[in-house]
């Protein structure tokens, strides 16, 4: 590069360049969130879905399947379900947020956010929180229907403090993979269809609605070793007296750590990609 | 005079089509610069390039004399994007939309209720500032979201072919718009496939094909480039539109153009008057009624024809190669 003096008209005209230092991290994270949150309950279609989607599930597997179903141990059905009925609703919840990235991917939105002087992991960490809140909105709603419907827990109040604790967990670091899917995705529809194809069988294949152990033999070890199975292990042996008590192997504190292993592990991978592929510069 | 927006020898491939193919462009302050060209030509990637959302293989963008590839942050603090789409949110109101969006820029809550509410003033918006955005025309929504970058008050506002999809009057208000900002000192690069925008709007016209400037220079100069006059004519009736492009051939005007739409042949011829007598003799003697008969300067649609060779067709935006194969990459 050559050394000349800048003339000093460039000077002059750089500093009639009024330079907007832009909104701060959590400005930036609260800003988006409340964009995300407000589509929610001002579009009915997002609001009918995320609200009554429980509601149907809870009472098709309480009094359509739940009568066909015995979880053994002494449990009725109705408390072996709902435990697992809330750990996998993050699943069924969740689907929107990947539709809705990937709107925002297609319809210039991210574009304009990548404009502007803010930090790009921002918007990413907005849009997790609001989708987190709305699922929590749809988890409450299942929540207070469990306990009409006839469920109770055996627990102290800090076990239902914690299983609550573990559910707004388990929900956030979920949500990133479908943070994931809306960007990796081409469209809504096919963020749609990814998340559909992910959220079945993860649900299904589990012991969240069903004992594992009456699954065919090839398909249990899928189902004893994914993440809701863990999640609904460790939802029942907090509500519903302990591991023991619904002859589940290892104790309540296993499945808890295991629970929180499977969280941080989902969060770290899919949320660095998340970030990454919403930062990178194309 | 540091140019707003300086750009040398830039390129960017996507797989294996080269969307940027050693563009050179330098625009200064003051007045609207129009980059002009079909679709695929490599107008939305570089308006990405020089809004830092891309990263080019080769070459180097400044703009108000900051490196966008190295210090794309304080690029971000002096531009306002307005993309192909109007992406405000259908479900917050045009004012929420602005505050939100000023609050981003780095405003106080204050300084974003005060500027929302100015700039929703500017855009004639302030009646239906309270309304969802969902309830606006399609105008309303693109004007609103020029606001939504104009609430930071930004030194370059990029508008990539900010008027695509809209109705005449739509489009009207939206140049109005655009008008004011470069009167109020906001410097203004859009993309355009309207000759007709381009014309009315910049002072600098950019025509880019195959990820190349092919020509620039102000509409007049540009024009004058071209060099040729045009003859143009209407017959009464539109059976004789054939005749009409005949007769132009035969005089020595070359490839006349039928455009179906106005009704008008038209063709670059070298002289002017002599041909003008002719073409007028000729008609006669064939009997064709002609409601109106002329020699113009070229249009930049004519111009386009004679750098590039064939015409520019503007095309649904749905349809646009560039975009979809910007999204493949």
């Amino acid at each position: 590069m050559s050394t000349t003096i800048t003339p000093t008209t460039d000077v002059a005209t750089q500093t009639t360049v009024v330079r907007r230092p832009g909104a701060g991290f959590v400005t930036a994270v609260l800003q988006s969130a409340k964009r995300t949150v407000l589509q929610f309950f001002r579009t009915p279609q997002l609001l009918m879905l995320g609200t009554i989607q429980g509601a149907l599930f809870l009472f098709m597997f309480r009094y359509i399947f739940g009568g066909a179903i015995n979880p053994g141990h002494g449990l009725d059905y109705v408390d072996f379900l709902v435990p697992g009925f809330l750990a996998t609703g993050i699943l069924w919840l969740g689907m929107p947020a990947a539709t809705g990235v990937a709107d925002d991917a297609n319809t210039g939105v991210h574009d304009r956010m990548r404009s502007l002087p803010i930090p790009r992991a921002s918007v990413m960490f907005g849009r997790s929180v609001a989708d987190t809140s709305l699922t929590l909105w749809g988890i409450f709603v299942g929540t207070v229907l469990a306990f009409i419907v006839g469920f109770r827990v055996d627990a102290s109040v800090a076990e239902v403090a914690l299983a609550l604790a573990l559910l707004v967990v388990f929900a956030y670091c979920f949500m990133w993979v479908f943070i994931a899917i809306g960007l990796t995705s081409k469209s809504a529809q096919a963020a749609t269809g990814t998340a559909t194809l992910l959220v079945i069988p993860l649900a299904f294949v589990s012991s969240a609605y069903v004992p594992a152990a009456s699954l065919p033999d090839w398909m249990q070890p899928v189902a004893d070793n994914q993440p809701f199975t863990v999640f609904s292990n460790a939802l029942r042996s907090l509500t519903l007296g302990g591991a023991d008590a619904i002859g589940l192997g290892h104790s309540t504190a296993y499945w808890v750590a295991l629970s929180l292993v499977w969280c941080a592990g989902i969060a770290l991978v899919f949320g660095s990609l998340a970030i990454f592929r919403f930062s990178r510069r194309r | 005079m540091t140019p707003i927006i300086e750009a040398h020898g830039l390129t960017k491939r996507f797989g294996e089509v080269r969307a940027l193919d050693g563009l050179d462009l330098v625009a200064d302050s003051g007045y609207v610069t129009a980059v002009l060209g079909p679709n695929g030509a490599g107008k939305t990637t570089f308006i990405s390039a020089v809004a830092t959302l891309l990263r080019p293989d080769s070459g180097e963008v400044r703009v108000g004399g900051i490196d966008a590839v190295a210090d794309p942050k304080r690029v971000r603090e002096i531009i306002g994007l307005a993309g192909q789409y109007a992406s405000v949110e259908p479900a917050m109101s045009g004012t929420e939309n602005l505050r939100m969006v000023a609050r981003l820029f780095g405003l106080t809550r204050r300084e974003a209720r005060t500027a929302a509410a100015a700039v929703l003033e500017q855009l004639g918006l302030a009646d239906a500032g309270d309304r969802l955005v969902r309830t606006y025309s399609g105008g309303m929504r693109r004007r609103l979201d020029l606001g939504a970058s104009l609430v930071g008050r930004p030194q370059l506002m990029l508008l990539d072919e900010p008027t695509s999809g809209l109705d005449p009057r739509g489009r009207i208000e939206l140049w109005e718009a655009i008008r004011n900002l470069v009167a109020d000192g906001t410097d203004v690069l859009l993309t355009t496939q309207y000759l007709e925008e381009a014309d009315q709007l910049a002072r600098l016209v950019v025509i880019i094909d195959h990820g190349r400037v092919i020509a620039a220079g102000t509409p007049d100069e540009l024009k004058d480039r071209a060099g040729r006059s045009v003859i143009e004519v209407r017959p009464r009736a539109g059976g004789d539109l054939p005749a009409v492009e005949e007769a132009l051939a035969r005089i020595g005007c070359e490839a006349p153009y039928t455009d179906i739409d106005s009704q008008r042949v038209s063709a670059g011829v070298e002289g002017g008057a002599d041909q003008l007598r002719d073409i007028v003799r000729t008609l006669d003697q064939r009997g064709i009624d002609v409601d109106d008969v002329g020699l113009r300067r070229p249009s930049l649609d004519e111009v386009f024809l004679a750098v590039t060779g064939k015409r520019l067709e503007p095309t649904d935006p749905d349809t646009d190669p560039e975009s979809a194969s910007a999204d493949a990459a």
